[in-house]
């Protein structure tokens, strides 16, 4: 089988993206003094959280497939993350 | 029991998975209202497994289930790998006794769970999709505070009683204070590949006839090192195939989760199955691996937590069980509701039956005795030098290059000795494991 990238692989999903609310947000400070940053970026399996050359970390919430691993990862207070609302986000079809 | 407001229900289950979904079954063929909301978009779009249902617990919920319900293959072949990067241990365990009655077959959720929820539908509970539940409504009761409904954005709904099905992040069962932060060496992730292959090449593959499924379970070069195991399960035209790592070694080795599923796809014996083959989907799903130790409260004034949410899954080495003990739980819920609404009672006390219920079932019963499964499967030695080992010992034996032939026993020795195993790991880890599994 064809090795594909992780957004290629997110191309075969579907997805009801939320435009309006983003399920995710980091505390930069936290997240950067707790090491939370590099972890979620290296244990998210649809790699939602990018480290940026500042050192910031950046959210592509529209990829997610909502397994909560980052969350069980993310030192107190560095990472909001809840469920996208009703309806939205990945919708699987073979599961 | 006074009540501020008449609820609108009988019981609210939040989450229409396995456990959700028979659950308010039951609960709809007993003749109780019943609601039962779902955040996907439909029953099933949010749920994901690795792929293997234990089926007989589900059989005794719906007795058709293997003739009606959308399972893929019945599971006729364990085939459990020690894999190294250039050699691969295995037992291939075959049994016909396992196809009568069927043991275990291969599932998609995406395609059982709309099934299930439709049954629940027949047998009379409504269906409410691509609502997310935010958080439980609670009154202050005698006992701590009482479950009386959900709130959902702006709507409120009333129920007598609420069952958590809300999955492995229980974001309710916390909320309500039942389920506190599990630790990263209870938790693991789950990350899987869904690859269509024609029906005859799968077959071809794995040696199976008509709609025979193979189960394949690798420890070892699978996941570099990293406490955990890849999988490799036969559907009808497609495979999943994934890898699960535990988050306490992933952090602490550093890794990145999806270089170890590049590095399992692109392995010399596992690429070869996959060949040829088309991603169809990608995903992946928190896994609870604490066994025993995850069961904490699961029953409160007016709210029970069933399956993944109560933290009912076990990982036995061989076997990997949640869906079926999603069943059973329940089954144990759905019961112990009927009998506390008959009562008119549904406080605390009256649905502490169903620990009692659940833990008198085959799901506490195995979740007691693979109790200190877990901790074994912690050993590191398993994720690497045992497979090794083994394959040395092998090679050992069938590499025969003219020199003289040594006993058996002192091919094992030497390998032993060559390795970083030590002999009294070795009984320590054979004493465990036989304790343990």
């Amino acid at each position: 089988m064809k090795p594909l990238s992780v957004p290629d692989r997110l191309t075969k999903n579907r997805f009801n993206l939320d435009e309006e609310e983003s399920h995710i947000e980091v505390n930069q400070e936290i997240a950067k003094a707790t090491g939370t940053g590099k972890a979620i970026v290296a244990c998210c399996p649809a790699h939602v959280y990018t480290e940026e050359p500042d050192g910031t970390i950046s959210v592509e919430y529209a990829a997610c497939l909502e397994c909560g691993t980052c969350l069980a990862v993310a030192a107190p207070g560095a990472l909001k993350w809840h469920y996208p609302r009703g309806g939205f986000g990945v919708q699987f079809r073979e599961g | 029991m006074t009540e501020t407001t008449e609820p609108d229900f009988e019981v609210i289950v939040i989450g229409a998975g396995i456990a959700g979904c028979v659950a308010a079954y039951q609960l709809a063929k007993q003749g109780r209202s019943v609601l039962l909301i779902e955040r996907g978009e439909a029953p099933g779009a949010k749920n994901l497994s690795g792929g293997v249902l234990y089926s007989r617990g589900m059989q005794q919920v719906f007795p058709d289930f293997l003739q009606e319900a959308p399972v893929e293959r019945r599971i006729t072949r364990n085939y459990v790998n020690f894999l190294n990067a250039d050699s691969s241990v295995a037992i291939d365990y075959k049994d016909a006794r396992l196809a009568d009655p069927v043991n275990a077959v291969t599932v998609l959720r995406a395609k059982l769970d709309a099934w299930l929820a439709a049954k629940c539908e027949e047998a009379g509970a409504l269906i409410m999709p691509g609502v997310r539940v935010d958080r439980v409504l609670t009154e202050v009761g005698p006992d701590g505070p009482r479950v009386v409904g959900v709130q959902a954005g702006d709507d409120e709904l009333r129920a007598q009683v609420v069952i958590a099905a809300d999955g492995v992040n229980s974001f309710i069962a916390k909320d309500a204070g039942l389920r506190r932060q599990d630790p990263l060496n209870h938790l693991a992730v789950g990350v899987k590949s869904v690859v269509k292959l024609p029906r005859e090449t799968i077959e071809a593959r794995f040696n199976l006839t008509g709609d025979e499924g193979a189960a394949v379970a690798v420890v070892g070069d699978c996941t570099q090192g990293v406490g955990g195991g890849g999988f490799l399960y036969t559907n009808i035209d497609s495979l999943s195939v994934g890898i699960v790592v535990r988050l306490d070694d992933l952090t602490e080795k550093k890794k990145v989760v999806t270089d170890i599923f590049d590095h399992f796809l692109a392995h010399r014996f596992i690429a070869p199955y996959l060949d040829g083959g088309e991603l169809l989907e990608y995903g992946c799903h928190l896994v609870a691996e604490g066994g025993m130790a995850m069961i904490g409260e699961i029953a409160m004034d007016g709210m029970l937590v069933v399956g993944d949410a109560a933290g009912l899954t076990l990982n036995t080495g061989l076997t990997v069980r949640g869906m079926d003990l999603a069943v059973g739980s329940a089954v144990a819920a759905a019961q112990t509701i009927g009998s506390a609404l008959d009562r008119k009672d549904t406080s605390k006390g009256a649905l502490a039956g169903y620990r009692q219920r659940l833990f008198a079932s085959y799901v506490g019963q195995d979740m007691k005795t693979y109790a200190k499964a877990p901790s074994f499967l912690e050993v590191e030695r398993m994720y690497k030098q045992y497979g090794e080992l083994f394959a040395n010992v092998l090679y050992g034996t069938f590499s025969l290059d003219t020199q003289p032939r040594r006993h058996l026993l002192k091919v094992a020795r030497r390998s032993l000795a060559a390795s970083p195993l030590k002999m009294r790991q070795l009984v320590k880890d054979g004493i465990a494991g036989a304790r343990a599994l």
